[in-house]
């Protein structure tokens, strides 16, 4: 946990400095309103915690993202009562891409960064190809209430983020991360290798589901929802102090480099800095991390003169 | 050109010349006043046990490692080595038993890997094929050309690959590391050739082996390593087979071993072998019982490793008889109660950015075993110190490394424990309390193999003692057997078989 701490001070810090520009986030409906716009990052930041700590990555859940969105538009088109089968399926659509990723990465020994990038691909062709470009249908006032009501919103992160915390306290979790950390001696010690990771894929997929749930009723429909999702949830893993290659970093700082992430955006946009940059200040952060990862101590000087 | 080039009358100029070498890995002495020269055209052997320091010295030679103390001349002038380029350059070439060779490259383009010749800044591939050609006739090899490619080669011809490489650069000093490991026994023959044509090149060859016979087929002089000191330095021609192995493994058996299994101690059999092989073993019959401590002896490469591998399940036994069970992987080992320390810890046996207490656990969670034996107790059995839960392993030293290993493994209670170099790396008090331990586990009911390099050790735990050879069992020595007992046994050349 001690690698964690630098991202707590930095987020803290730009919780700070935002609260400074603009008061209305100190009160309870500013403050759930953010919330609500980081819930789903935050969920696909522990989804792709999962992964990386298992020493793989997923690149295709912004993909799968925009999958869950536009099938749901098509298949509920407005109608109340199509609401909770259509989220059962999503469900089981993102539990079933997790699977396949896990399944070619483990079995046929395809890099995850391949299996994955060929999975994002392959996902948005499809959308495009069912879609033409331009989603139809409607959801649900049923459907949209989860995104939107930042009650619903805030009520299932803290969900996922117990489960998350829950799961990698329990075996699973903890013969996850030794297989991110030496698979062979993980391996040698009875550890069902590929079947962890297998699993990891799947709660990524799943994580991808619920995102696309609530980013559904939080941002409409579109076939560019989910777009570059996948960079962002690395981006705050990575944030969060976890070590790509895996065995290292905690599920719980993963998911505060979301909120850090969403908060600098936030910041950036109070201050009248155009969400063009977004991408470019994303890219400095995560090589910047990763680079810190290497040097621990500059990152923890560079934290509090960050305030 | 064919003469042999061995005791060669004039007195030759001195190529290379190490005096007081020292060193020191994270405060382990590993060499100590090692004193080591060659002249042109000598082939100066150095032998030892596993462990003696002979790769270490010559990885100094290489530039790999840096000595802490002595000093290396070559040529009659001292040098020192930040990199193994800087070697290379002083005329040192090195050929380890790994060969350094690209396999999907042809042999020109290895031989010159990294300093192709150019012509008008393109790489120039028929001055490359030229010289190689020629270097290829001056060995007389003709089964291959410098176009083939080196994946198409046998082991050997990649040897002589190797040695060209060593010509090319016009090395004064060649070191072959245990070259005849993997070759078959005609191959053995035409190596000899080829270091007889580099002896009559005025090389200076330095061939680390521990088989005996080929030193004293090849050899000028004779060096002689033990627990990385210097024991001496002989001509071949004035010393025999036995007082050879007496300067390798005379050494008085001066550590503590707690006592030996009493008669009535060893109880009914764990596990059974009957005629068991698999692709790197054959006809392995062994038993292993209750309250027993079993040795296993042998060289690098007699399948030492392999043997508990298969037991355990990670490298299957493929036929042969195996009760109560055969071990189809390695859960279905864990599952009939066997474990296995391996040899590498860091590499096979440890999660290391992982706390200790995640490490004990590993085996129970993997296996999800509903029986969780308290942390704290096996910390303090196993006599971790501090036994402390929450320091991640990468941080302990390697005696309480291993130690978190065997942690790993009594969650278990097994009823077969599997020790490769249970003491490898570990410092003199972890050492005790591990072989305590071993017993301790032992006189609980255990069956325990053991796999150890060194000799005293091996002898000192052992209630008997398995010697393998090319993956075949040579034979059974009763405990308190001598070292050269062992030795004969695990290093005949044909001759004590």
């Amino acid at each position: 946990m001690k690698r964690a701490i630098p991202i707590f001070l930095v987020l803290a810090g730009l919780l700070v400095a935002i609260a400074a520009a603009n008061p209305f986030f100190l009160e309870p409906a500013g403050f759930l309103a953010f919330l609500k716009r980081v819930a789903p990052l935050a969920i696909l930041a522990a989804g792709q915690y999962f992964v990386i700590v298992s020493g793989e990555f997923d690149l295709s859940v912004g993909s799968l993202v925009t999958v869950e969105v536009v099938v749901a538009a098509r298949l509920i088109d407005g109608d109340e009562s199509m609401t909770w089968p259509v989220l059962a399926l999503l469900i089981v659509i993102g539990l079933l891409v997790g699977l396949v990723n896990g399944l070619v990465t483990t079995k046929l020994r395809v890099p995850s960064f391949i299996t994955t990038l060929g999975a994002m691909l392959i996902l948005s062709g499809a959308v495009f190809l069912w879609t033409g470009g331009a989603p139809r249908g409607a959801l649900s006032q049923g459907f949209r209430v989860f995104g939107r009501e930042g009650v619903w919103a805030v009520l299932i992160l803290l969900v996922v983020v117990t489960t998350a915390v829950l799961l990698m306290r329990a075996d699973f979790g903890r013969t996850l991360v030794a297989v991110g950390d030496n698979e062979k001696a993980a391996r040698l010690s009875g550890v069902r290798v590929d079947r962890a990771r297998v699993l990891a894929f799947m709660i990524s997929g799943l994580s991808a589901a619920i995102a696309g749930i609530l980013l559904g009723g939080f941002a409409g429909v579109s076939a560019q929802v989910g777009q570059s999702l996948e960079f962002q949830a690395i981006t705050a893993v990575v944030l969060g102090g976890v070590v790509l290659g895996g065995g290292r970093g905690h599920v719980v700082a993963a998911i505060a480099g979301a909120f850090t992430l969403e908060a600098l955006f936030t910041l950036l946009n109070l201050h009248g800095i155009s969400g063009a940059l977004e991408y470019a200040v994303q890219g400095v952060i995560i090589i910047a991390a990763v680079a810190a990862g290497g040097l621990r101590l500059p990152a923890l000087r560079l934290s509090p003169s960050k305030v | 050109m064919e003469d042999t080039g061995r005791k060669q009358p004039s007195a030759p100029e001195v190529i290379i010349r190490m005096t007081g070498i020292g060193k020191s890995f994270l405060g382990v002495r590993v060499l100590r006043g090692i004193d080591l020269s060659a002249h042109a055209g000598e082939v100066h052997a150095v032998v030892g046990e596993n462990g003696a320091g002979k790769s270490t010295l010559m990885k100094i030679l290489a530039g790999v490692h840096q000595p802490d103390e002595g000093v290396i001349e070559i040529g009659g002038e001292t040098r020192s080595f930040a990199h193994p380029v800087q070697a290379q350059r002083a005329g040192v070439a090195i050929i380890y038993q790994e060969f350094n060779l690209l396999p999907e490259r042809s042999v020109a383009d290895n031989v010159f890997l990294g300093r192709e010749p150019t012509r008008r800044g393109l790489v120039d591939r028929a001055a490359m094929e030229a010289a190689t050609a020629r270097l290829l006739d001056e060995l007389d090899e003709h089964s291959f050309g410098p176009r083939d490619m080196v994946k198409d080669l046998s082991v050997a011809q990649q040897q002589v690959v190797e040695i060209v490489k060593a010509l090319s650069v016009d090395a004064r000093i060649v070191v072959m590391d245990e070259p005849t490991a993997a070759l078959a026994e005609h191959e053995v023959e035409l190596l000899y050739r080829l270091i007889r044509r580099l002896q009559s090149r005025g090389i200076a060859v330095l061939y680390i082996s521990h088989r005996l016979r080929e030193v004293f087929d090849l050899a000028d002089r004779v060096t002689v390593l033990k627990d990385g000191t210097h024991v001496g330095t002989v001509q071949a021609s004035e010393v025999t087979t036995a007082a050879l192995v007496k300067m390798m493994v005379g050494r008085e058996l001066d550590a503590y071993f707690p006592p030996r299994a009493g008669e009535q101690a060893v109880g009914e059999p764990r596990l059974t072998l009957r005629n068991a092989g698999n692709g790197k073993l054959d006809g392995i019959d062994l038993e292993l019982r209750a309250g027993e401590i079993v040795g296993v002896a042998g060289l690098q490469g007699s399948g030492r490793s392999s043997l508990v591998k298969a037991i355990f399940g990670a490298e299957p036994f493929t036929r042969g008889e195996v009760t109560p069970v055969r071990p189809g992987n390695v859960r279905e080992g864990i599952a009939a109660g066997i474990g296995l320390v391996t040899e590498d810890r860091k590499a096979e046996g440890l999660v290391l950015n992982q706390s200790v207490r995640d490490n004990a656990l590993l085996v129970v969670r993997a296996v999800g075993s509903r029986s969780r034996a308290a942390v704290a107790d096996l910390l303090e059995r196993v006599r971790l110190t501090p036994p402390r839960q929450d320091t991640e392993v990468k941080y302990l030293s390697g005696g309480n490394q291993q130690k978190v290993v065997l942690a790993k493994w009594l969650t278990l209670a097994p009823k077969v424990l599997l020790f490769d170099e249970p003491t490898r790396g570990v410092d003199v008090g972890a050492k005790a309390a591990i072989h305590d331990l071993m017993r301790e586990l032992a006189d609980g009911g255990t069956a325990i193999l053991m796999i150890s390099s060194e000799l005293p050790e091996l002898i000192g735990m052992s209630d008997r003692i398995v010697v393998l050879r090319d993956g075949r069992i040579a034979g059974h020595l009763p405990a308190g057997a001598t070292e050269e007992a062992v030795m004969a046994l695990a290093a005949a050349d044909g001759a004590a078989a």
